[in-house]
């Protein structure tokens, strides 16, 4: 039997983690009682986060969107900030689990748990975000890409807590997409995804591409390459296949029960083609 | 163990229990409710929903520290005793029912849908219960009772 503690704030929660260093942390519980009940570990106490006050936040902050850590993914799909200024955020909030699992599960869990196939990944990756870590004695920010550094391995350190993400605001007009291949439409783990944000010229042509695929390799997988052969050009046929060849390189996918290594690294360049402009 | 206090169903409870038991373990095998079903216990199927304030969730992945202060509604308390609650007319009308066990976890799913859209479209209505599997594959007429639900709750007075 473990004891369950439920702060109301960071200094109810450090109170809580001084007292038990060993305590595990959980938000929605979707990840970490699932594991807890396959492995169980009966004696170590658990810390709740979902009523700790500070990690709700949700505002614009200058040209930053803040995104408090415990905020659940139907909130922020609900959000107005999200839906208008993060549409690459809101399309893979979309089919994150299912709306039980989005009621429950946070934005900082999501990080916590950095699966490869974690759908808010290749979003924040794409978007440039950067990570708030808090401790009792000081606040700390790491790029995103930073953070993760494996499946299930975070640069989080005993006794920090993820208190939000920080999202520079994207250019008026830069284009938003995300796509996920999974088996079924809702409920799915990530085959494959890929998040692109597009900033163009008034012309139409590329002026920057933030590519980030998820479920392709360890963490989520970037292509400075196949980003260049989009900028400076259209979005057209011939240079998506271009970026596609490229992006093909250098992802790393596995063979798993849901799909094989070369099935993903095909997808990983044909869901480039999707950019396609319209003829 | 702990103190409890919590809704349930309207009601007010007080009880001990250990703080890390399952809310499905806790209604099922403490409250009697048994109207709340469990069969994956890893929060992909949606058999075990309950409403907590009125949004759905999984009580295999809710630990019974966490139901303090809040209100929870079940299958048993949807409806007042002996009543039925309009999504559940319209599942016994049209027959959305088969074997029935993730009819408790569609029903509160459903209606909490109805609570904040009054009105949904079919694919609103699909998207809604997305997380909820019927494994006799009955959703069509799932999908159609909850459409006649609101159909009949709109025309209440």
């Amino acid at each position: 039997m473990s004891r369950v503690a439920l702060p109301r704030d960071l200094g109810e929660l450090w109170q809580e983690m001084d007292r038990a260093p060993q305590a595990m942390l959980y938000a929605g519980g979707t990840d970490l009682l699932v594991r807890r009940r396959s492995r169980p570990q009966p004696e170590s106490p658990l810390i709740c986060l979902e009523r700790v006050e500070e990690l709700k936040r949700l505002e614009l902050r200058g040209d930053q969107i803040y995104l408090g850590a415990g905020c659940t993914h139907s909130r922020l799909l609900a959000s107005d900030l999200v839906r208008q200024r993060l549409p690459i955020l809101a399309r893979a909030l979309a089919v994150l689990g299912s709306p039980l699992v989005r009621n429950m599960g946070t934005l900082g869990g999501n990080l916590a748990t950095a699966s490869p196939a974690g759908d808010t990944l290749p979003p924040l990756y794409a978007l440039g975000a950067w990570v708030e870590l808090a401790s009792p004695c000081r606040v700390k920010r790491l790029p995103l890409c930073d953070f993760i550094l494996g499946p299930g391995r975070t640069a989080l350190r005993p006794g920090e807590i993820i208190l939000g993400v920080a999202v520079p605001v994207p250019l008026q007009g830069a284009r938003h997409h995300f796509e996920k291949v999974g088996q079924r439409a809702a409920l799915a783990i990530s085959i494959a995804s890929l998040a692109a944000l597009i900033e163009t010229e008034a012309s139409g042509l590329v002026r920057r591409a933030h590519l980030a695929w998820g479920s392709l390799g360890p963490r989520v997988v970037t292509c400075p390459a196949a980003e260049q052969a989009l900028e400076g050009g259209g979005l057209n046929r011939e240079s998506l296949s271009r970026a596609a060849r490229l992006a093909r390189e250098a992802v790393s996918p596995i063979d798993d029960q849901r799909a094989s290594a070369a099935y993903r690294r095909r997808v990983a360049g044909n869901l480039l083609l999707r950019l396609a402009d319209p003829a | 163990m702990i103190r409890l206090t919590f809704s349930l169903n309207g009601r007010p409870v007080r009880l001990r229990t250990a703080a890390d038991k399952r809310l499905v373990d806790l209604l099922r095998q403490d409250l009697g409710l048994t109207g709340t079903k469990e069969a994956c216990g890893a929060g992909e199927c949606g058999a075990c929903t309950v409403l907590m304030d009125g949004e759905p969730r999984l009580s295999c992945l809710t630990l019974a520290a966490q139901a303090e202060g809040r209100e929870l509604t079940t299958i048993e308390g949807l409806a007042p005793a002996g009543e039925l609650h309009p999504v559940q007319r319209a599942f016994v009308e049209r027959g959305a029912v088969q074997c029935g066990f993730c009819t408790p976890g569609m029903a509160l799913s459903a209606a909490a849908l109805l609570a904040r859209n009054p009105s949904p479209s079919a694919q609103e209505t699909r998207q809604a219960l997305a997380g909820n599997l019927c494994r006799c594959t009955g959703y069509q007429k799932i999908v159609e009772a909850i459409q006649a639900a609101a159909a009949a709750l709109e025309a209440e007075p």
